[in-house]
């Protein structure tokens, strides 16, 4: 692929390792981020996420490899690269006897802004994190929120090119949750930001372009609606029908697109909860909604409700965890089949239950 | 490291840690003044300094055991080790602003010679070297504290650590009477320092055959002078423990009222060791 001309290289990781003592938190990590994109890092918990961003932003040492920023060596020339970053780790690293003001106007010191700037600059992030109201109180006495927000000002001090921000929304409550992600939207038309997280619907919310790790490696970087594409085959459907289940099933059996059907009770008196799986018929620009609608209707069974479960991010992180499982599984069971001197077999991962897909697949609030 | 170094002192008179140091400090150096130079006509500062020496025991791992043990604790490291500023700054912002601390009590006692004048024969230089050389052990002090918060998460360890370091080194002058004093004695201490030595070589580089080497090249080296010229080892490990007994330095002033030069070079060296020592372990910390 050919990189766009405005589009350049930010940041470069290179085979970066990190060994904790036999564990290894980030296994041989290759990725480039480029400018002016929200990027998210998605994995789940103990995937390395931290630690990789640890490693980029020059606080802790990578066991092996290199960490590029704006051409900048994070340890050959480790003060001009970390210039060029503004992090937020997991914590705020807030000192709790020091008053908002005091800590940004520390912050603006150690990123070594001139002095005649340094008050402009101060106003101008607590605007962006709302914080005015609050820049006389001590860190001590403000709320979980707030100190994330004093946190974020931090990290985008001196509107460094690169943002990174580690879980920017844990512990906070919805409303800070919805104004934290427009400020990092807003963040995202100057900036490249990077943030990670465990929530899915955050990362699709936001981001540009997803990273997901999982045991310290790299198993997807593309665009969340691509990942979404990927998986168009698991979406499925979920419907609440009147009926008995010998009918409903006659009825789906001539439905090419509905596949796996299940049926069970639903606790209501006569009603049936439907789920299938939309397998791909070729066809295309036929809603599957309408032919459900008319089918039923056509032999008189009220469908009381319908819902078409979309392949979230969700789903394709999951499969896509589970796959880099079971390709562990598929690396044992290939070397020893070495041993035994066959290596014919030709192992495909696992497909997950559909069913299970779907209670899965619903959005996350 | 200007920013550090505001940022800390600051935070010492937030904190009332700065206040209640600097309270203490007063009030023994008062208590010490009252009772040797005002009710038993001493006419030497020095002597109530000789005393605040085993105060200053006291005071210092408080005044030290939150410089990076705090840090490291509430996560703060991460914004001073990611921001543009090298660590070596970081210490020294951090170090300096402890020494202003220590700086204000040493400060204000400069004014006991003059009250001592006020009354009779003072000895002003004899008084203002000793006040020198007392601030400038509570300073190796204080680079001790802090090597020793750098070691570890926990204020407590840190304070008890540098307590107990400062304690020892009290009473080493003391110890050094127990070490054998025979040629064959001072051989196999001179062993048992080179071992350890070359055991935290291996600790630190994890170079085993480097190690054996170190180790193997030191015992060689001493059993051969040992048996060249058995005479050189004849308490020679006591000669060379001696020098370690840093106080030494600060008794020549206070007791002996020499000006000894060299030993205010030592306390200095010392310090910058201890400097170097904490950005190593801060460094180190980050790699492991």
């Amino acid at each position: 692929m050919k990189i766009e001309q405005e589009e350049r290289e930010l940041i470069e990781v290179k085979n970066l390792v990190k060994d904790y003592g036999g564990h290894l938190a980030v296994d041989h990590l290759n990725f480039t981020i480029q400018d002016g994109k929200i990027y998210g890092f998605l994995g789940p918990n103990g995937a390395g996420k931290s630690t990789t961003m640890n490693i980029i932003t020059g606080y802790i040492g990578a066991t092996e490899g290199d960490v590029w920023i704006n051409g900048h060596n994070i340890l050959e020339d480790p003060e001009e690269a970390k210039r060029c970053i503004g992090y937020l780790p997991e914590l705020p690293p807030l000192y709790v006897d020091m008053t908002v003001k005091e800590q940004l106007d520390f912050a603006a010191e150690l990123k070594k802004i001139p002095k005649k700037d340094r008050e402009e600059e101060v106003l101008k992030v607590m605007n962006l994190a709302k914080l005015t109201d609050v820049s006389g109180r001590l860190i001590r006495n403000l709320s979980k929120g707030y100190r994330q927000r004093v946190g974020l000002a931090q990290a985008v001090l001196g509107f460094p090119p690169v943002i990174i921000l580690d879980e920017p929304t844990v512990g906070l409550d919805p409303k800070q949750i919805i104004e934290i992600r427009d400020t990092i939207r807003e963040l995202g038309q100057k900036h490249t930001v990077i943030l990670s997280s465990h929530i899915l619907s955050e990362v699709s919310a936001v981001c540009d372009h997803v990273l997901i790790i999982d045991r310290g490696r790299l198993i997807a970087s593309d665009t969340p609606e691509n990942l979404e594409r990927q998986m168009a085959d698991a979406s499925g459907m979920e419907l609440l029908i009147k009926g008995e289940e010998v009918q409903i099933r006659d009825i789906l059996d001539t439905i090419p697109q509905a596949a796996d059907v299940t049926v069970k009770e639903s606790g209501e008196e006569a009603v049936k909860k439907v789920t299938f799986r939309l397998a791909a018929t070729g066809e295309e620009g036929v809603d599957i909604r309408e032919i459900i609608f008319f089918a039923f209707a056509d032999n008189r069974l009220p469908i009381l409700s319908m819902h078409v479960n979309k392949a979230s991010l969700e789903e394709v992180f999951l499969e896509l965890t589970a796959d880099a499982e079971s390709e562990d599984r598929q690396e044992e069971l290939q070397e020893e089949l070495q041993e035994d001197g066959e290596m014919n077999a030709d192992l495909e991962p696992e497909n997950t239950d559909p069913e299970n897909k779907n209670s899965d697949g619903e959005e996350e609030l | 490291m200007a920013a550090v170094y505001r940022r800390e002192l600051k935070s010492y008179f937030q904190s009332m840690t700065g206040y209640v140091f600097i309270a203490f400090m007063v009030l023994f150096i008062g208590i010490y003044f009252m009772a040797y130079n005002m009710m038993s006509g001493y006419p030497y500062f020095s002597y109530t300094l000789s005393g605040m020496v085993t105060i200053i025991m006291i005071g210092i791992p408080v005044l030290t055991m939150r410089s990076f043990a705090d840090d490291r604790k509430t996560k703060t490291d991460q914004l001073l080790l990611t921001s543009p500023v090298s660590v070596g700054k970081i210490v020294l912002g951090k170090y300096l602003s402890m020494v202003t601390v220590f700086a204000v009590p040493v400060v204000l006692s400069c004014l006991c010679p003059l009250i001592i004048k006020m009354n009779g024969t003072a000895h002003l230089k004899a008084d203002y070297a000793a006040i020198l050389a007392f601030f400038l052990l509570g300073c190796v002090y204080i680079a001790i504290g802090m090597f020793i918060s750098s070691l570890t998460e926990s204020q407590i360890i840190a304070a008890v650590g540098t307590f107990g370091i400062i304690l020892l080194l009290l009473l080493w002058p003391n110890l050094v009477g127990f070490l054998p004093t025979t040629a064959l004695g001072s051989l196999i201490g001179f062993f048992l320092l080179w071992s350890l030595a070359v055991l935290i070589v291996n600790r630190v580089t994890s170079h085993t055959g480097l190690a054996v080497i170190l180790e193997a090249a030191g015992i060689i080296v001493m059993v051969g002078l040992y048996l060249i010229k058995k005479g050189l080892f004849d308490r020679a490990l006591t000669n060379v423990m001696e020098k370690v007994a840093i106080t030494g330095v600060f008794q020549n002033f206070a007791t002996h009222y020499i000006f000894d030069l060299g030993g205010l070079v030592t306390y200095i060296s010392i310090i910058f060791l201890l400097v170097f020592l904490t950005v190593q372990s801060i460094e180190k910390r980050r790699w492991s």
